[in-house]
């Protein structure tokens, strides 16, 4: 691995989500897909990935909201399964992942035989939301140091860096292996690339990142 | 005063660091909040807790109520009323009242309203201010506190008139945004865990507090703790309570709760309570003062079953209460208890006293299963409805608002406006 004093240490960022309405709801599944068709792409990121931040019951039956939503409001089991089952990491870009769960509504919309409507008060609501970044001045040096620095990391943290930078780059990299690749760290972001941040919680995806990094220095911290 | 570094015990050190970080381009930002009154209820509650801190984190805040007469208050229930879905009927001189007291408020309030950066009003009594303000130079935000799902329209057409004209709204669910021309933010309340009402308790302490109302300490008490509000259901809890004594004949039913300022109509309630109550000798109703925290945190303690079978409920911060304190919660199907309250893991949704009684059986009859429910709720709270995260979403807003509607704003990046 290739030191170089003149790049730049890693910048240790954190982040909060602010929740807000976009005053759309859908009632049955051809409201939903109509909505789908054109709402705000920062909806589709926040019902897939905004829960990992927002207050909610720490083990979900289904990782996302659509799914919730077909399985409690339209007590549609066979779509919530197929709903929940779509992992939206692998996507290029949310226009595809919409484009995936348009074409799983479409297909359970020509399946059954009568729409179900959800009670008034179980609708959906398309949410969106918008992120706030600080600054923590944690700085990391070396990659050795993630050893013990990911461990302290909020989950805010782990958020910003490890998921919310695969829509901020061009390559949909997180963070880390964007620095690490800088350090010529190659093998280490393949060992990155292969961790699917999707289904489990941020504290667990800290756990599996401490892990992974403290077998790659060959020490034994656990986070 | 408690400070912010006194929540370090509860939360640990990094989400109080968190939040130094989030308030620090916040510094000297002057904030006003308003609402209709010092005690009583959750809003005069859930301030007496957020100013403090985040004057202690640097912003500039203060804290004013609105002052009415009798006439307006009543006035302003008819409003909380309709706005959860009663139909009123309101005559023109109710509409004079609620303008005239707005105009009166605002001579006394309108030189600290137009010099803030930040003006939070809360719920409807103070909304008129904004209009008696023509030369305010900060961001004017509307917090909803209550169940705006249903309103009864054409009071909703008239108070819209006013919220319509203010730079953003926040309220405690999806369910209860409105079609409006700005912003509007979701924001679930939260509760202080080191206030009187949450702190921990010596056992002595809850049983000094069974005894000090009559209760015998070695029988089963099922408790709701709430304004007496006809949304909150006190003769079906009774009805509940009925159905399960039939088959735990040593249950006592303790219905606690206070007078708000601003409530006119909790002494009828409380008759129809009292009534139906009346010739149970285990039926405990009782009226608190505003400042009997430790008496509801003891009773919350010392309950077998807790209850919040609200037929509309803004958030419910009763249940939360409860779940902070390792109870399992029977609660209504309804607003943010759905929020606190996860079917079958923190406690049940029911919709009828017969589901309350059911429920309140299961749980007297696995007590094991209630412990482990009431483990699994405290952590839900903990994670999700302590004070410090609200603050952390009021600060993230307050940047949102001064800084823009970017879907992400990197706070290192741009100096304050």
């Amino acid at each position: 691995m290739s030191t170089n004093a003149n790049i730049e240490p890693f910048s240790v960022k954190d982040c909060a989500l602010v929740t807000i309405a976009t005053g759309k709801k859908a009632q049955n599944l051809k409201e939903m897909r109509e909505h789908l068709l054109n709402i705000h792409l920062g909806s589709v990121y926040h019902h897939f990935w905004g829960g990992l931040l927002r207050p909610r019951f720490d083990d979900p039956e289904y990782n996302n909201d659509f799914a919730q939503w077909a399985h409690y409001a339209l007590q549609d089991n066979i779509l919530a399964e197929q709903l929940s089952v779509i992992d939206p990491d692998p996507f290029v870009n949310l226009e595809s992942l919409r484009q995936k769960l348009l074409e799983v509504i479409e297909q359970r919309l020509d399946e059954i035989e009568t729409v179900a409507w959800a009670k008034p008060d179980m609708q959906f609501h398309f949410l969106r939301s918008q992120m706030v970044v600080f600054d923590t001045h944690g700085k990391i040096g070396e990659p050795e140091e993630l050893v013990e620095a990911v461990p302290k990391m909020s989950v805010g943290s782990i958020f910003y860096h490890f998921i919310d930078a695969r829509r901020r780059s061009p390559e949909m990299m997180d963070d880390f292996r964007t620095w690490l690749r800088s350090r010529g760290a190659d093998d280490l972001c393949t060992q990155l690339a292969a961790v699917d941040p999707y289904f489990g919680s941020l504290v667990e995806l800290r756990r599996q990142l401490t892990d992974l990094f403290a077998k790659y220095f060959f020490r034994g911290v656990t986070g | 005063m408690t400070s912010i570094e006194d929540y370090v015990a509860v939360t640990g050190e990094n989400v109080i660091d968190r939040l130094r970080q989030l308030a620090r381009p916040l510094r000297g930002t002057k904030v006003v909040h308003v609402n209709s009154t010092y005690v009583g209820g959750g809003v005069a509650e859930i301030l007496s807790k957020l100013v403090p801190l985040q004057k202690d984190l640097g912003l500039d805040v203060q804290w004013k109520v609105i002052r009415g007469e009798e006439a307006f208050f009543k006035v302003t229930k008819s409003f909380h009323n309709a706005l959860q879905g009663v139909p009123v009927q309101l005559r023109d001189v109710v509409f004079k009242v609620y303008e005239e007291t707005g105009v009166q408020n605002s001579e006394e309030l309108r030189s600290i309203l137009e010099e803030a950066d930040i003006v939070v009003i809360h719920d409807p009594q103070p909304l008129p201010l904004l209009r008696s303000c023509p030369n305010r130079k900060g961001k004017w935000i509307w917090r909803c506190h209550i169940d705006l799902s249903h309103p009864y329209r054409p009071v909703w057409q008239y108070l819209r008139n006013y919220v319509m004209e203010y730079d953003a709204s926040i309220f405690s669910l999806a369910d209860f945004a409105q079609p409006l021309p700005h912003i509007q933010y979701l924001m679930p309340p939260s509760i202080d865990p080191l206030s009187e009402k949450n702190m921990d308790l010596t056992p002595e302490q809850v049983q000094a507090a069974k005894l000090q109302f009559g209760l015998d300490p070695d029988r089963l008490i099922m408790l709701q703790v709430s304004r007496f509000d006809r949304f909150k259901d006190p003769l079906g809890v009774i009805k509940s309570y009925r159905l399960v004594k039939s088959f735990a004949p040593s249950l006592q039913l303790v219905l606690a709760g206070g007078e708000a300022t601003d409530d006119p109509e909790g002494a009828a309630v409380l008759a129809e309570v009292r009534n139906e109550a009346d010739g149970d000798k285990d039926i405990h109703v009782l009226l608190l003062p505003p400042d009997a925290h430790v008496t509801i945190n003891a009773l919350q303690r010392g309950a077998d079953l807790v209850l919040q079978k609200s037929l509309k409920e803004g958030f419910g911060l009763t249940v939360t209460e409860a779940l902070w304190k390792g109870k399992p919660v029977i609660g209504g199907d309804a607003g943010g208890i759905r929020l606190q309250i996860v079917n079958h893991h923190t406690g049940f949704l029911v919709k009828t006293p017969e589901g309350a009684a059911l429920r309140a059986r299961y749980l007297l009859r696995h007590p094991d299963k209630a412990l482990e429910m009431g483990r699994i709720a405290k952590e839900l709270v903990r994670q999700n409805f302590l004070l410090t995260r609200n603050l952390q979403e009021y600060l993230s807003i307050l940047v949102a608002l001064i800084y823009g509607d970017q879907e992400r704003i990197e706070l290192q990046l741009k100096s304050a406006p």
